[in-house]
């Protein structure tokens, strides 16, 4: 397989391959998320005993990580390359292998190795065991098998590849600083680097995050969040209008992703303490488990 | 006979667990299979990443026939009886046999036990083991309800004789077992066929799997030294990271890489923990300098190209990992040349401890306290207060929020760098000291006074909101910070009274109590050091045995004193005269206390007795005062010959009323001689 090119390319060869191998392709969700995980495509649909496969890119953003666009390779906002199959597939090392191959890493020239990392998500109330996976000293990806969710025992396991976009591109263009990263193909009329896309952005919401943020209206909007997701499941099952069973999971789910959010760019702006921290973070964990608990309630998360 | 090889072949099974996985198999299967009466010659395990491997030789081809005698109940037992018997042994009625017994006749069953082939025992076995591995934490996978420590993909089962090689029928959650494995995930990834355990591992090693760890490392180590030597440096040792390295590959290929010069000029605390934390390398030193130059990396690949490939990829990630350190310590660079104030400010907002505040007001304490105590370890109370100010305030800096196993070492850079004195630097690393029993104990007076009062804060805080260790769990490791300060004192030979000392601390801490919590471990202490139990009580039972450093005097004295013979005679005629005069206090309900006088001594030996115990006396108190008891002890054990002489010639129930007063008061001066250092009725035997 030839060397990708740009940053696009090797999410295009990712996306063709995951498709190839039965992935149904969805889009980013539309909503602040700190990681792939927290898109209902991974969260809610790992839990209950229907199959599952999909594959999606997920725009990430963690506040606290935001260098102004100067650290090569720190980003506030930055891509993560989601797959989730269930139940996993015994042969799943070998795809994710499959997966690296086709974006250029061939996998005898370089050092590939699966090195223990148990993953857990104190926020989602998620855990599962695994590895990161190193190529040549540097973890390029995250490989999971999700043992619990919202504190429902996942039952058939989902096997869960998280790939940091940018990083393992970097590698597999040989780019030292992620701001000089080609974004198009370089040859193209208008070839963009990753800079041309994100420098300025970098810059805006770093100085945001850190210093403007008005943390009275963000500590709000958590509170909000909190109210409203608690609202919308605590509504009977049976929608009147309809007459009809509409537990609202997605909608509720959407409030806990917010306040996850939130609560992430209130760390960013330094105004919660190392003991309050637990604290929020355990109300969001109560969030995601009143969602995971209302979805195996409905027809997705049912047999 | 016949062999028996197992493989477990997985995912990658994590480092840390493999050795002790591989323990396990061994131990449970070999024990399964003996309690099922097959019994065998020896056996060993293996692990790499991907497999847990057993062998077992000399393997009975089946287990032997056993043939057990049961007695029963008599022949006119209820039917009952009779019939719970037979339920009980499986056999009829027919198959029992009458013999006469000394209650009459009874009924014996002769039960056989039919020997079982290996194949089924171990079979058998097997099955349980896995569907019930103690792995400390273990996952499903797909659809499957088998638990492993990853998804376990297949098993081989082989027994093997002169004649024949026989798979063992296992089957666990779908997986059959054959007699297949495979080698090296990348080099050589195709399924083969084994026949025996020689077979197995040769054809693994030519399939780029060497089997056991112990190679892997040895080669490991090898290598690396190797290459380092060529370069004219060496490698650091680091036992623990070179067993996780070798858990870590199949087939272990040793890279050298050089650490970028702009580098170089970081601290080689940081140099190191960053290499083997994040990256799993081995650091090398330039043995001149003693500087960190460069990095070994292990790989799992050969590849055409040599590793050039993968050595460049680490090596781009280390420098990446670098600049971030290299960002970190700059910024604490300007902070500290700044003082450290911003540092310190900042710990107002970290909290310690919910119900004890922040780190600031911790710090608050401990510099009162280390203040106080400054006098007592010799030390500046100006230069301990400066200090006690400044050592956590390394727990604000970018480099210890990284990497947190390097508090105190950078705070010792970050003094220096503020322009603080060596003391104060060095207290800043010490201050934490000893953290286990076997660290290295401060005895510069500052670190001293600071690391005293950095641990006797955490204990009477805790001990204040009543946070005290219970059973195993010790979360604040309060245990360890009451034997640091056992050890601060002793092996500094600090006169430090703990009561007033803990008291002074904090006022709610119950000094007491935690006084009793100290003296616990402080026996452990001196037990490790061979003094013996009963030893310490006798010495524990002494006034100011708050003073560690004259409790521990004390003991020692006493301790060489029973190793003599006459310290043991002495401690049996103490013990002697003790009874004698507690009986007659006790019958005459008077209380002899006072007043032998030579003059009635009936005869020299008892003379004798008195004369020594005025020189005793004497030389006792002049000891005592300079807190000398092992010469103490030596004037006490002088005692036993005019003892020993007395209680053979003097009867002390004499006729005379007024003499056998005078013996018995006699008695209560060797008593309270003997007193003197320890209190020996606490001894044993």
């Amino acid at each position: 397989m030839d060397t990708p090119k740009s940053f696009q390319e090797i999410i295009m060869r990712l996306q063709a391959y995951w498709s190839e191998n039965g992935c149904a392709i969805l889009q980013p969700y539309d909503m602040e998320v700190g990681a792939g995980t927290f898109h209902p495509a991974t969260t809610l649909r790992a839990l209950g005993p229907k199959p599952w496969a999909a594959a999606y890119v997920q725009p990430s953003r963690r506040p606290t990580d935001g260098r102004y666009g100067e650290n090569p390779n720190r980003l506030q906002h930055y891509y993560q390359y989601q797959v989730l199959i269930k139940p996993s597939p015994p042969n799943l090392q070998d795809l994710y292998l499959g997966s690296l191959a086709v974006i250029g890493i061939d996998a005898k020239l370089h050092d590939i190795r699966f090195v223990e990392d148990d993953w857990e998500s104190p926020t989602l109330g998620a855990w599962g065991l695994g590895w990161e996976v190193w190529c040549d000293g540097m973890e390029v990806s995250q490989f999971t098998y999700f043992q619990q969710v919202g504190g429902h025992d996942c039952r058939p396991v989902s096997g869960e590849l998280t790939y940091g976009l940018e990083r393992l591109a970097m590698y597999v263009l040989g780019i030292d600083h992620v701001m000089d990263m080609p974004f198009n193909d370089p040859s193209a009329p208008t070839a963009m680097k990753y800079s041309d896309v994100f420098k300025q952005t970098e810059e805006e919401y770093a100085r945001w995050n850190f210093d403007v943020a008005n943390t009275d209206v963000l500590l709000r909007h958590f509170e909000e969040a909190e109210i409203e997701c608690e609202h919308i499941l605590s509504q009977a099952h049976i929608d009147p209008k309809m007459a009809k069973k509409i537990i609202m999971v997605h909608p509720a789910y959407d409030q806990c992703i917010k306040a996850s959010h939130v609560f992430n760019l209130l760390d960013a702006r330094g105004v919660i303490s190392v003991t309050e921290r637990q604290a929020y973070i355990g109300r969001v964990r109560a969030l995601a488990k009143k969602c995971a608990d209302a979805f195996v309630q409905t027809a997705a998360g049912t047999a | 006979m016949a062999d028996l090889l197992i493989e477990l072949f997985s995912e990658e099974i994590p480092a840390r667990l493999q050795s002790s996985a591989a323990d396990n198999l061994q131990k449970l299967m070999t024990n399964g299979m003996v309690e099922a009466g097959l019994t065998y010659a020896s056996a060993a395990a293996f692990h790499t990443p991907r497999r847990l491997t057993l062998t077992v030789e000399g393997l009975l081809d089946a287990s032997p026939t056993v043939f057990e005698e049961r007695k029963g109940p008599k022949v006119d037992a209820p039917e009952q009886a009779i019939q719970g018997f037979l339920r009980g042994t499986g056999l009829s009625m027919d198959d029992l046999e009458i013999r006469d017994d000394k209650k009459g006749r009874v009924y014996f069953a002769k039960i056989t036990k039919p020997g079982r082939p290996a194949t089924e025992i171990v079979s058998e076995v097997l099955e349980a083991i896995i569907c019930n591995f103690p792995w400390p934490k273990s996952m499903r996978w797909g659809s499957g309800s088998l638990r492993w420590v990853r998804p376990l993909h297949s098993i081989l089962c082989l027994l093997t004789s002169e004649s024949e090689c026989e798979v063992v029928a296992v089957e666990i959650d779908g997986i059959v077992a054959g007699n297949t494995t495979r080698g090296h995930r990348f080099m050589a990834p195709d399924a083969f066929i084994v026949k025996s355990f020689d077979d197995y591992e040769a054809k693994l090693k030519r399939a780029n799997v060497i089997l056991r760890a112990q190679e892997r490392s040895d080669l490991i180590w090898q290598d690396a030294t190797n290459q380092a030597f060529a370069l004219g440096l060496e490698v650091v040792a680091d036992p623990s990271l070179l067993n996780e390295v070798s858990g870590l590959v199949e087939w272990p290929v040793v890279l050298l890489g050089q650490i970028d010069d702009e580098f170089l000029g970081l601290p080689s605390e940081v140099l190191k923990t960053s290499m083997k934390e994040h990256q799993k390398f081995f650091s090398v030193s330039n043995p001149k300098s003693g500087n960190i130059e460069c990095f070994v990396t292990v790989a799992n690949i050969e590849t055409v190209d040599k590793g050039v490939t993968i050595l460049q990829g680490n090596q781009k990630v280390l420098s990446a990992r670098l600049a971030d350190a290299k960002f970190f310590w700059e910024n604490d660079l300007r902070e500290a040349k700044a003082g450290m104030v911003g540092w310190q400010a900042s710990l107002e907002n970290v909290t310690f401890h919910n119900k004890l505040g922040s780190q600031a007001e911790r710090i608050q304490r401990i510099t009162i306290l280390a203040r106080e105590l400054a006098i007592s370890v010799a030390a500046d109370p100006d230069m301990v207060e400066a200090a006690a100010r400044i050592v956590k305030a390394d727990l604000s800096s970018d480099m210890v929020y990284e990497f947190p196993e390097l508090q105190g070492r950078m705070g010792r850079y970050y003094a220096i760098e503020a322009g603080m004195c060596m003391d104060i630097a060095i207290a800043c690393e010490e201050h934490y000291s000893p953290l286990g029993p076997s660290d290295d104990v401060p005895s510069a007076p500052v670190s001293i006074a600071v690391a005293l009062a950095d641990k006797l804060d955490t204990l009477t805080s805790f001990w204040a909101i009543n946070e005290k260790p219970t059973g195993s769990k010790d979360p604040f490791a309060l245990r360890r910070a009451a034997l640091g300060v056992i050890r601060l004192i002793l092996e500094n030979d600090l006169t430090l009274p703990l009561l007033s000392v803990l008291g002074r601390a904090n006022k709610g801490a119950g000094a007491e109590d935690l006084l009793v919590f100290f003296q616990d471990r402080m026996k452990g202490y001196l037990r490790d050091r061979g003094i013996r139990y009963d030893v310490i009580d006798a010495c524990t039972a002494m006034p100011g045995n708050d003073d560690l450093t004259l409790l521990i005097k004390r003991a020692n004295a006493l301790q060489q004193v029973l190793a003599t013979d006459d310290g043991e005679n002495l401690i049996q005629g103490f013990k002697r005269a003790n009874n004698i005069l507690n009986q007659a206090e006790a019958k005459d309900g008077v209380e002899y206390s006072y007043g032998a006088d030579i003059k009635f001594s009936e005869s020299n030996i008892e003379k004798d007795l008195f004369t020594a115990l005025d020189s005793a006396e004497a030389k006792i108190k002049a000891t005592m005062a300079t807190q000398d008891f092992t010469t103490a002890m030596a004037a006490m054990a002088t005692l036993r010959g005019p003892i020993d002489a007395f209680f053979e010639a003097v009867k002390i129930n004499s006729d005379s009323e007024l003499i056998r007063r005078n013996r018995l008061n006699l008695l209560s001066r060797v008593k309270k001689t003997c007193l003197a250092v320890a209190d020996l009725t606490k001894l044993e035997g």
